[in-house]
């Protein structure tokens, strides 16, 4: 593992007229632009909020009108978008049932399921994003890491670059590896590797005496079946992440994202907030990166078909290589049969089953908060605005106003994140780049559902490689623009850290 | 359109008392039909247990079909009753117990060779647990040395949050009454030998003690399942206590489980899903290949809740005031064109019936190329298509429209509702 050099500053001077912040727009949506009546009235109530005594207006309803029913049961991020017609739940069905496949390696008599791999981290989007929620590393030397996997890419040079984005950090696939190690295979070939974490405990001290132990894991490849990576080869670590709510962070508008970006600190709180930019395959223009844990995808569709050939090994509009990402080096494994058919328009998926997966993707349905009128939550939620956890975890917004797209129009939501890129330290860092993003920065995590996790996945692991095993374990793992923020925490009286904790189980 | 609560606009159409006291006669009328079903569905599955206890005690083809007979008939009650699960919160979060589908079947027992070993997938779709009395489980060891009731809900069920991972309910007893249908798209279903079941050395299959031990105990749990949700239902039950709260939502829930079943449930992940993909096993009952009686009496279960109407198993008609009352009421010719179309869509799943009953079974009717079997599932799919357009006229023509965000802030400041 090698740290790429600091941020290339000198990049952008060397391009003609680089894609700027200021320029993006939103070309996935289509917009019904806000009148000045509305924009006020987003203002209003976005607006940080002052009083802390009692419940805020609509807070209740994290995903707007289409939060639904918080199930007390591991179904609870597996429900449509709660303002969703009828019809349109067909269509979420039937992307459930796409989302639950089990891929088949090519060719099968049921030739619009087949094409797995060669390679692949899964043979469905479920065996990851297990009930619609988070991943987590494995339980012991025995368990598969299914549900975690690692990226890994060598770093690059300017004249790699193709397009041209301010600041953009140019890096290239390990040239045995491609862009992350598949640890299984069909049959006749090779799994890549096999990832090993090992953990050392480390102990915090907190005030009243109390103490806590974080565990600091390091990753290493071993079996590795087609040579040794590159010397210079980055591994990242990440854990499939929770599906709620991403159709409503898709709806964000770009430009009010963008307000609260200040990548020179020019406020001076010690909290940049630069927005990742990355080069939209599905547009053919730069884009505001939202998704993924570093914001390197900028759709929820493209994001779906990266996945897709990625993870899984099928080939689609977005991404037709029928080997998934295997390399050039992997000359079996791109020679092998593969599942593209005439019938879904020459790849393993055809649009019309891509779009119902992003359908699907997009509407599921964020719960609604729990106790939000209990005095210990709301003196949580006043401990985590008066620590300045809003900094990044910014509470509100308003999504666009929408065509076509009912569920997400014009809703205010509580997603807790400004999506924007952050330097967490060196503690957390992967040390290696994507897009904008540099090896020691992560996007703003949405912190709405994270109270469900353990009734939806039966564990409270969090951050990108699940190393925090308890919501106050991920606080203590901040480090870099907020350790004034995880400072505080540890510093500050345990009834109140209990009240903070309380508040983030509420969400 | 779930859980609708009422708009200040239509407040005047529930003003009359006269329609307020026929509302809360729809809503006990629903909640008698719901009452009566689930009812049905406990008695027929106690005659299950009971053939299910006979062929254990005396392994024979005669029993093994009695038992298999008997599953058959428990499905016709309880069908019916899914219509209750979408709108009623305290049904949606328990139907998964009972319900459950697609499993990997390789977790309790033996599984064709075919069926692949564990996998990336689900490293328990072959843990087979009737031959396996320990194994791991996410790190833990557990003993399995007594299959029971609470092994099967609490640990198994959804193993390592594994959809797939279904150890209880109708599946799973119907999985260990019939096998795995190794037919494909060809005729046949599944044909588990009695002699499973027979102790000592004529025992196939292996553990012939185990696999009676792990039915036994997937009925006795769903009979418990069963017997705590026609409590729900009884005179002072939570799930009627909830539906009555509330007239509005409680018409807004009838409303919803219809169309949410008849539109997505249905028409999408249990037809259409399989008519894209062409697979035998996207069938919701593919042990048995007794999907075609699964769609048809789900299909039956809206219909019964609009006109008010059951026919329990004892051949006694359940009826009383229905929405079906209230729509017309309201606008005469929405219930006529309702219950043409409710009606329409009971014609084309008995044809479904009708071909499957003849031979034709429904894993057939999936196979690529097969245009008839295409076209008639498609009638399903468009049928309930077409119904849920109708009940969608009748949610707005009952004024339960209104806005879908919970809680009374909303109507209370209105600037802040972002609509």
């Amino acid at each position: 593992m090698t740290a790429f050099p600091s941020r290339p500053l000198a990049l952008a001077l060397l391009l003609a007229s680089p894609a700027m912040a200021q320029d993006l727009t939103d070309p996935h949506l289509q917009v019904i632009p806000r009148t000045e009546a509305e924009t006020a009235r987003v203002a209003e109530v976005t607006a940080l909020p002052t009083d802390f005594s009692a419940a805020w207006p609509f807070e209740t309803n994290s995903g707007g009108a289409a939060t639904v029913r918080a199930r007390l049961t591991p179904d609870a991020f597996s429900q449509p978008s709660d303002n969703m017609s009828f019809e349109r739940e067909l269509q979420f069905r039937v992307g459930n049932g796409l989302f639950r496949r089990l891929w088949v390696s090519a060719p099968a008599s049921t030739i619009a399921s087949d094409g797995l791999g060669p390679l692949y981290n899964a043979r469905s989007c479920q065996r990851c994003h297990l009930k619609d929620g988070r991943g987590h590393p494995p339980e012991g030397p025995e368990d598969l890491a299914t549900s975690m996997f690692l990226r890994i890419s060598i770093p690059g040079s300017d004249t790699d670059l193709t397009h041209e984005i301010e600041g953009f950090l140019a890096t290239l696939p390990d040239p045995n590896y491609g862009t992350q190690i598949q640890d299984f295979s069909l049959p006749g070939h090779a799994p890549e590797a096999r990832m090993d974490i090992t953990y050392e405990e480390v102990e915090v001290a907190l005030s009243d005496g109390e103490t806590a132990s974080l565990r600091r894991p390091t990753y290493a490849l071993t079996d590795l079946a087609y040579g040794p990576p590159h010397p210079d080869a980055m591994l990242s670590p990440r854990i499939a992440p929770q599906m709620i709510g991403l159709g409503l962070l898709e709806a964000i508008p770009a430009a009010d994202i963008l307000a609260h970006a200040d990548p020179d600190d020019a406020d001076n709180d010690g909290i940049s907030g630069r927005p990742n930019i990355v080069w939209s395959v599905e547009y053919d223009l730069p884009m505001l990166g939202r998704f993924g844990l570093k914001a390197g995808a900028p759709t929820v569709r493209e994001q779906s078909a990266a996945a897709f050939a990625g993870d899984i090994g099928i080939s689609n509009p977005l991404f037709p290589g029928p080997w998934g990402e295997c390399t050039e080096a992997q000359a079996d494994c791109r020679a092998a049969t593969h599942g593209a058919d005439d019938e879904q328009g020459g790849f393993e998926i055809d649009a019309e089953a891509l779009d119902l997966v992003t359908f699907y993707s997009q509407n599921l349905a964020v719960p609604a908060r729990r106790g939000v009128d209990d005095p210990e939550v709301l003196r949580g939620r006043e401990m985590f605005f008066a620590t300045g956890c809003n900094g990044c975890h910014v509470p509100s917004f308003v999504t666009h106003r929408l065509e076509d797209r009912p569920e997400h129009s014009f809703q205010l939501i509580w997603p807790y994140t400004d999506l924007l890129l952050h330097d967490m330290g060196e503690g957390l860092a992967d040390n290696r780049p994507e897009a904008r993003a540099t090896g020691t920065e992560w996007r703003t995590p949405p912190l709405w559902g994270i109270g469900m996790t353990e009734t939806v996945s039966g564990h409270t692991q969090f951050l990108h490689d699940g190393r925090a095993r308890s919501l106050l374990e991920a606080v203590l793992w901040h480090g870099g623009e907020a350790e004034a923020q995880r400072d505080a925490v540890i510093a500050m009286p345990s009834d109140d850290r209990a009240a903070l904790i309380r508040f983030l189980e509420s969400l | 359109m779930k859980r609708a609560l009422l708009t200040t606009a239509c407040l005047t159409c529930m003003a009359s008392p006269a329609l307020s006291q026929t509302a809360a006669e729809v809503l006990d009328g629903y909640a008698d039909i719901a009452q009566a079903g689930y009812e049905d569905s406990l008695a027929t599955a106690r005659t299950l247990q009971t053939r299910i206890d006979a062929l254990i005690a005396a392994p024979s083809p005669q029993a093994l079909i009695a038992a298999r007979s008997a599953w058959l008939s428990a499905r016709v009650p309880y069908q019916q009753t899914e219509v209750f699960r979408f709108g009623n919160a305290i049904v949606d979060d328990w139907e998964g117990r009972v319900n459950a589908w697609p499993l990997d079947e390789g977790l309790i027992d033996y599984v064709d060779g075919s069926y692949g070993g564990p996998s990336d997938e689900n490293e328990f779709a072959a843990l087979n647990v009737v031959a396996n009395p320990s194994f791991t489980l996410s790190g833990q060891a557990i003993d399995a040395s007594a299959i029971t009731p609470a092994l099967l809900q609490d640990t198994l069920h959804e193993a390592d949050g594994i959809e797939a991972n279904v150890a209880t309910g109708y599946h799973a007893i119907e999985f260990l009454l019939w096998g795995q249908d190794l037919n494909g798209h060809g005729p046949g279903a599944g044909d588990r030998p009695y002699t499973d079941y027979v102790q000592g050395a004529d025992c196939t299959g292996g553990n012939c003690d185990r696999r009676a031990e792990y039915l036994q105990a997937a009925t006795e749990l769903l009979i418990t399942d069963l017997e705590w949700i026609v409590d729900q239902w009884d005179a002072d039950g939570a799930a009627r206590a909830t539906l009555m709260e509330d007239e509005t939502a409680g018409l807004a829930a009838i409303l919803t489980g219809m169309g949410s079943l008849s539109y997505g449930e249905q028409a999408g992940e249990r037809m259409r899903l399989g008519l894209m993909l062409n697979d035998p096993e996207e069938e919701h009952d593919c042990f048995s290949d007794n999907t075609h009686n699964s769609h048809y009496y789900d299909g039956l279960g809206i219909q019964n809740v609009y006109l008010g109407e059951y026919l329990r198993v004892d051949g006694t008609l359940v009826s009383g005031p229905s929405i079906s009352d209230l729509v017309a009421a309201s606008d005469a010719g929405l219930d006529t064109d309702l219950r043409i179309a409710l009606s329409d869509t009971m014609h084309a799943l008995g044809r479904i019936k009708t071909a499957a009953e003849a031979g034709l079974a429904y894993d057939q009717m999936l196979e690529r190329g097969n245009a008839d079997g295409e076209a008639l599932v498609m009638g399903g799919v468009e049928g309930l298509i077409a119904q849920t357009r109708h009940i969608e006229r009748a949610v707005a023509v009952l004024g339960l429209d209104g806005v879908a965000i919970e809680g009374s802030d909303s109507l209370d400041n209105p600037t802040a509702v972002f609509q």
